[in-house]
């Protein structure tokens, strides 16, 4: 088992065609994701790395049955990408662009809401089931299928943290890259919740960072919902207050979303942190441990 | 982006909300004649910078004479205003805004803000005017009120009714208030802002509500659809090298500390800096360089770093996701002997050949230290930089 993704979801690219688009998809398909197409509209009935190409995500999903599509279209074309997906009937919808004005995602979350689909990103890596199904930009070959669930904004530094585990060999059931936005898609809690409901994931990796609250949110889910070990991890103790920290969402404003009140709000429920990101695995093997003797 | 307080009132007076009679001024000879059409027996001279608690730093003063204004006026321009909230230098005043003064009975507080938990806009009221919002946030949060605004039919009147009963407002004043908020929540969605603030919002003698000082940030995704304000953006506010950064797409803060920083993707870079923090050590930047870390964009991060005369190290720390990193440490040889770096440069590298890579900054002959676990990166630069000082 696994959380969203596994062997047998059929993955369609929006954007397929292009730069972005051709590199990671040739990366996902080399992976053995079970890419079905492609959607770039005017290209339709052409094929490109050996996958029909669609006008439309509706004709896509006719023709192929996908249900997840991933969107590489430049930012100014996001809200329409994430909305043509969720209006054709995609369940998870992962876009990986970055720079999406925020009006255009206060939008575009109605729409996917309403349709009862769910969405990743923007502005992250993806998603990964090691060993089944890769949507996004990760690097496939540090992954290794395993036992801990990993959930976290930032891009590189999730990369960190799952060559920790695999180096452990703790491995991980699914790592979701939620993304640096302030409107984000699926959030810390939807992960969670799928994760402890998850037979196959025995621990979770939270990787935050400054700005917002959804790491305090995330924290009293965790305190009344989640019974699994959690450890955290909150990048940004150093970081200055009212500067955006390269991420849209990363910014300490009115002194509120600092690394220190997420770090309280956390140890407060329970949750495992780390001060240090070169100990996010050592941390999560310790806790698992610890639990199992229990 | 952030724009200045006279940029923002123009906004606000172009969306139905009352600002006092104005003008601004960039030279001695446009404050005279100002003055003399404003007219009047008393001028409140605001000095504009991106940067807040200008009052206490005496970037507002309120004249008499138009002999003093100007005098105050040749005074500000061309000079730099050091606020709590600037740094040493403080802000170059290249503008100043010359108003008439309003008969003030209360100071009020409302604003629109980006509600990130219910992803909803939220419009923000308080009788605390003329305050700083995140202290009455923080000391008495039931004084702040708030409407959330639903993206469908955007902010309703009963709304603002609800909200001017509750700040005390007569009922006469009610429709004033319906307009302003009204008017500055159509300012923020058609402008794309991702903050607005009126503070205070006063209610004169006469019953009249009028927005004495304003605050707007719009959001720099949205630029791009944006032009007339992307327009006002003035350079002269930022940090020359935090500029110059933005150049190259290059996400750079200075910071306080020694040792620079050059880290691939923002969750890392500040990871970076907390590490090496946590080993006794001060960062003296964030920089994330981004995806594509060729050798071009590497020298230029180099040469932003060493632009600070604080800088006693640096250190490079890469995650190579699908780029690889043995073209990665080519790029940083490069890069150092293209700058001629002075100081110790320590260089993580991880994941996609990082072995290769180690080995080529290995056999460089330059002064570059090759590490592999982040803990031991963090340690030797740290090491490295106390040995130097």
């Amino acid at each position: 088992m696994s959380i969203l993704v596994d062997k047998n979801t059929k993955v369609i690219c929006q954007g397929f065609t292009g730069k972005q688009g051709t590199f990671h998809s040739e990366q996902a398909i080399a992976y053995g994701t079970r890419m079905v197409g492609g959607v770039t509209p005017g290209k339709g009935g052409s094929s490109h790395l050996g996958l029909p190409v669609f006008n439309t995500v509706r004709d896509a999903v006719a023709k192929t049955g996908a249900d997840a599509s991933v969107i590489y279209v430049p930012a100014a074309f996001c809200k329409d990408a994430i909305i043509e997906a969720a209006e054709a009937g995609i369940a998870l919808i992962v876009c990986i662009t970055e720079g999406v004005p925020i009006r255009d995602m206060l939008e575009a979350r109605i729409v996917v809401r309403e349709a009862g689909a769910r969405l990743i990103g923007p502005n992250c890596p993806g998603i990964i089931t090691p060993g089944e199904c890769k949507i996004g930009i990760m690097p496939g070959s540090i992954h290794l299928p395993g036992k801990a669930g990993i959930v976290s904004r930032s891009g590189t530094l999730t990369y960190e943290a799952v060559q920790q585990t695999t180096d452990l060999g703790l491995g991980q059931s699914t790592c979701v890259g939620i993304g640096g936005d302030p409107i984000p898609g699926m959030s810390f809690i939807d992960c969670l919740e799928l994760f402890q409901a998850d037979p196959q994931t025995e621990a979770i990796l939270m990787v935050g960072e400054i700005g917002g609250s959804a790491e305090e949110e995330a924290a009293a889910h965790i305190a009344a919902h989640v019974s699994k070990p959690v450890v955290a991890y909150i990048a940004g103790v150093t970081a200055p207050p009212g500067r955006r920290m390269g991420h849209a969402g990363a910014i300490i404003s009115g002194g509120r979303g600092t690394a220190a009140e997420k770090f309280a709000a956390l140890e407060a429920a329970g949750v495992v942190t780390v001060r240090s990101p070169a100990e996010m695995g050592s941390a999560l093997l310790a806790t698992l441990s610890a639990s199992r003797r229990r | 982006m952030n724009l200045h307080e006279y940029q923002a009132k123009r906004l606000l007076a172009e969306h139905g909300a009352a600002v006092p009679e104005h003008r601004v001024v960039d030279s001695p000879d446009t404050a005279r004649t100002a003055i003399a059409e404003l007219g009047g027996q008393r001028w409140v001279i605001k000095a504009q910078v991106h940067a807040g608690g200008r009052g206490k730093a005496g970037g507002v003063r309120i004249v008499s004479e138009p002999a003093e204004a100007m005098k105050v006026v040749t005074s500000m321009l061309g000079s730099r205003l050091v606020t709590g909230q600037t740094d040493r230098r403080g802000q170059p005043i290249n503008h100043v805004l010359i108003e008439r003064p309003s008969d003030i009975v209360r100071e009020l507080y409302v604003g629109v803000v980006i509600d990130r938990s219910r992803q909803r806009l939220v419009v923000m009221a308080s009788t605390e005017g003329g305050v700083e919002i995140e202290k009455v946030a923080h000391d008495a949060p039931d004084k702040i009120l708030q409407a959330v605004v639903h993206p469908l039919v955007g902010l309703q009147p009963y709304q603002c009714r609800e909200l001017g009963f509750a700040l005390g407002l007569h009922p006469e004043q009610l429709s004033q208030l319906t307009r302003i908020l009204s008017g500055m929540t159509r300012l923020f969605v058609e402008k794309d802002l991702s903050l607005l603030e009126v503070n205070p919002l006063a209610v004169t003698k006469d019953g009249g509500l009028i927005c004495l000082d304003a605050k707007a940030n719009v959001d720099d995704n949205a630029l791009y659809r944006q032009p007339v304000l992307a327009a006002l953006r003035d350079s002269s506010q930022e940090d020359e090298r935090e500029a110059r950064a933005r150049k190259w797409d290059l996400n750079y803060i200075a910071l306080d500390g020694n040792i620079g920083c050059m880290v691939n993707g923002a969750g890392l870079a500040m990871a970076t800096m907390d590490l090496i923090k946590l080993h006794g050590g001060n960062p003296a930047n964030f920089l994330d360089v981004g995806g594509s870390t060729t050798r071009e964009r590497v020298a230029e991060a180099f040469k932003i770093i060493l632009a600070d005369a604080n800088v006693r190290g640096v250190l490079v720390n890469i995650f190579g996701g699908i780029v690889r990193c043995d073209m990665i440490a080519e790029g940083i040889v490069g890069a150092v002997a293209e700058v001629g770096i002075g100081v110790p440069v320590v260089v993580r590298l991880a994941g996609n050949h990082a072995e290769r890579g180690r080995e080529i900054l290995d056999h460089s002959g330059l002064r570059i230290t090759a590490a592999s676990g982040l803990a031991e990166a963090a340690r030797a630069i740290v090491a490295a930089v106390t040995g130097v000082a």
